[in-house]
């Protein structure tokens, strides 16, 4: 059938397309091992290891990376239990105001960040509150919901309502229920949603940048480097971690929901 | 004839009381969420509005709390006015060259890719999405650098005077690439790019291949058959990741700061304005542009039926 091939032309342009949304990243691993330290001059004079040594010993790196987990693990925490209320409220129930909860829900990614960030800027400016973890962590949180709400709601949607039935009619209570039964199937849901929530927060920088005062997360340490490079390898070797520590749970996070319908990616 | 059940302890009462009112349950599984939105964010959004209709003492440098529409008249000023219509242009380029691009990705992940290399596509679109933003932005400013790759590769190529070419084209070019609208337009093309991709991928997938026979059956070209009935199928899509691209690169201030000329877009001026220059209410208005921007797209978007592609 004509439709089984795609035209050449297609297939091309679709695979270059791919490539362009990939190869930039690779540039970032190479430039960790050039010799080069003031330009990024292509190709690099030489290969050297040395950067990781470096990266590793200074110490201007680790308290922003401390920081950036400790709100990445708080804010995840927080947006999972947020999160899985709200799935579970929406999932079954028609409410009056539901459609403009779940526009509530989405507005924090939906608008801009700098619109999230600078409306909590506003709000510590008129309430006098002093820029702290807290104020960080305040932030993070609220776009974090909405990645466990997704990947919750969803699994919630596709959990039979019989087996929940058949757990009462057994004599257990709605805790037990939850305990034995929902959670068990919600799992790998939650913890694919927390994965996310937590690689979106290590990685956060727009909204961070205005709730941080002069605190420093990983993210923001790095724009620093950006704007005003010293030993710009180093930068590159700290990319590399940034990106490994949003990748893999990323690839974890996907792998976890595969089988479903609705997957956990889908509308960061 | 009774045949209920012994009472163990206070979770089955609860979950009694549950039973015969889900309204309680309802009430307190949304209550602490709706409470955390509520209250942090249009709580924040409400601040945000206040705060752009304060203004600030020219003398002195503090902040009058008191209303006036003084700092919205500021936006007016061609210095500040230009920055918007600046980021309009970014915005709208930005949305244009994604489109174009997004396309055949999306059609042919929609279309042809079967099997494996459906999956390919689909996680080839979700990590560059998903993976760390500011590492694509560095990303880029290692590639667009004057002693960079492209320039390395142009030269290879014979191809030198080619970006020479395209640098010196006035208002849009620069310096070097990493120091040029293009560059900034093509960092923004690059990193909003999945956004456009995915909705425009879930509209073509639904597409009808009957309605693509029936047009070739009728004689359609491919050309006329992708003119009048793919692109109208597809165009919800179109419109839904238009949203994406047009929303986030008209709040980013990161790109245009790391990669491009001096000239401002809006976020760098709210950046700017409540750090160094401590122009609160200023900064506030400014953020105020791209969500009406955004709510008069939003009307026109769902006008045309962009959100059942969402």
């Amino acid at each position: 059938m004509r439709s089984d091939r795609a035209p050449i032309g297609l297939t091309l342009a679709a695979i270059a397309g791919l490539l362009f949304l990939h190869l930039p990243i690779l540039l970032i691993f190479l430039y960790a091992f050039t010799t080069e330290e003031r330009t990024y001059q292509f190709p690099p004079p030489g290969l050297t290891l040395k950067w990781f040594e470096v990266a590793w010993n200074r110490p201007d790196i680790w308290p922003p990376l401390y920081l950036s987990l400790k709100v990445a693990a708080v804010s995840t925490a927080l947006a999972l239990i947020l999160g899985t209320l709200c799935a579970a409220a929406m999932a079954r129930a028609r409410f009056f105001g539901r459609d403009q909860l779940s526009l509530l829900i989405i507005l924090p990614i939906a608008l801009p960040g700098i619109i999230t960030g600078m409306s909590l800027r506003s709000a510590f400016s008129v309430m006098d509150i002093p820029f702290s973890t807290f104020t960080i962590i305040l932030g993070h949180a609220t776009f974090c919901i909405v990645i466990v709400f997704n990947n919750a709601v969803a699994r919630f949607r596709r959990l039979s309502g019989g087996i929940l039935e058949a757990s009462a009619d057994l004599g257990a209570n709605g805790f037990q229920t939850f305990r034995h039964v929902i959670l068990p199937n919600l799992g790998s849901a939650l913890l694919a949603g927390g994965m996310l929530a937590f690689a979106l927060s290590f990685d956060e920088v727009i909204v961070t940048t205005f709730t941080a005062g002069q605190q420093s997360t990983l993210p923001i340490w790095m724009l620093n480097e950006l704007v005003r490079p010293r030993q710009r390898p180093v930068t590159n070797v700290v990319a590399i971690v940034v990106f490994v520590t949003t990748f893999i749970p990323i690839l974890i996070a996907y792998y976890l929901t595969r089988g479903g319908s609705d997957t956990a990616g889908a509308g960061k | 004839m009774t045949a209920t059940l012994p009472i163990r302890g206070a979770g089955d009462r609860l979950s009694g009381l549950f039973w015969r009112r889900p309204g309680v349950l309802l009430a307190l599984l949304i209550a602490p969420p709706l409470l955390w939105l509520g209250v942090v964010y249009l709580g924040s959004l409400a601040a945000l509005l206040m705060q752009s209709f304060y203004s600030i003492d020219e003398f002195s440098g503090v902040v009058v709390e008191e209303f006036t529409t003084k700092t919205y008249a500021e936006l007016l000023r061609p210095s500040n006015f230009d920055i918007i219509i600046r980021t309009l242009l970014m915005s709208a380029a930005v949305t244009l060259g994604a489109a174009i691009i997004a396309f055949p990705i999306a059609y042919f992940a929609a279309r042809y890719a079967r099997g494996r290399w459906k999956a390919v596509f689909y996680l080839g679109i979700l990590l560059p999405l998903w993976s760390s933003y500011l590492v694509k932005v560095y990303a880029w400013k290692l590639i667009l650098a004057k002693e960079g790759i492209l320039t390395w590769a142009a030269e290879g190529i014979g191809a030198g005077f080619v970006l020479d070419a395209v640098l010196s084209l006035p208002g849009i070019g620069g310096n070097s690439l990493s120091t040029s609208f293009i560059g900034t337009w093509l960092v923004f093309l690059y990193v909003w790019l999945p956004y456009m991709i995915l909705p425009m991928q879930a509209s073509l997938e639904r597409v009808p291949l009957s309605m693509l026979e029936a047009s070739a059956d009728l004689g359609a070209t491919p050309a006329q058959t992708f003119r009048s009935v793919i692109l109208p199928l597809a165009m919800p899509g179109v419109i839904a990741g238009s949203i994406f691209t047009f929303s986030l690169t008209m709040g980013d201030y990161i790109i245009p700061q790391i990669i491009g000329t001096s000239a401002r877009f809006v976020g760098q001026a709210v950046y700017q304005l409540q750090g160094t220059a401590g122009n609160l209410p200023l900064a506030a208005a400014f953020a105020v542009v791209p969500i009406v921007i955004m709510l008069v797209y939003l009307t026109l978007a769902k006008r045309a039926g962009a959100f059942d592609a969402l």
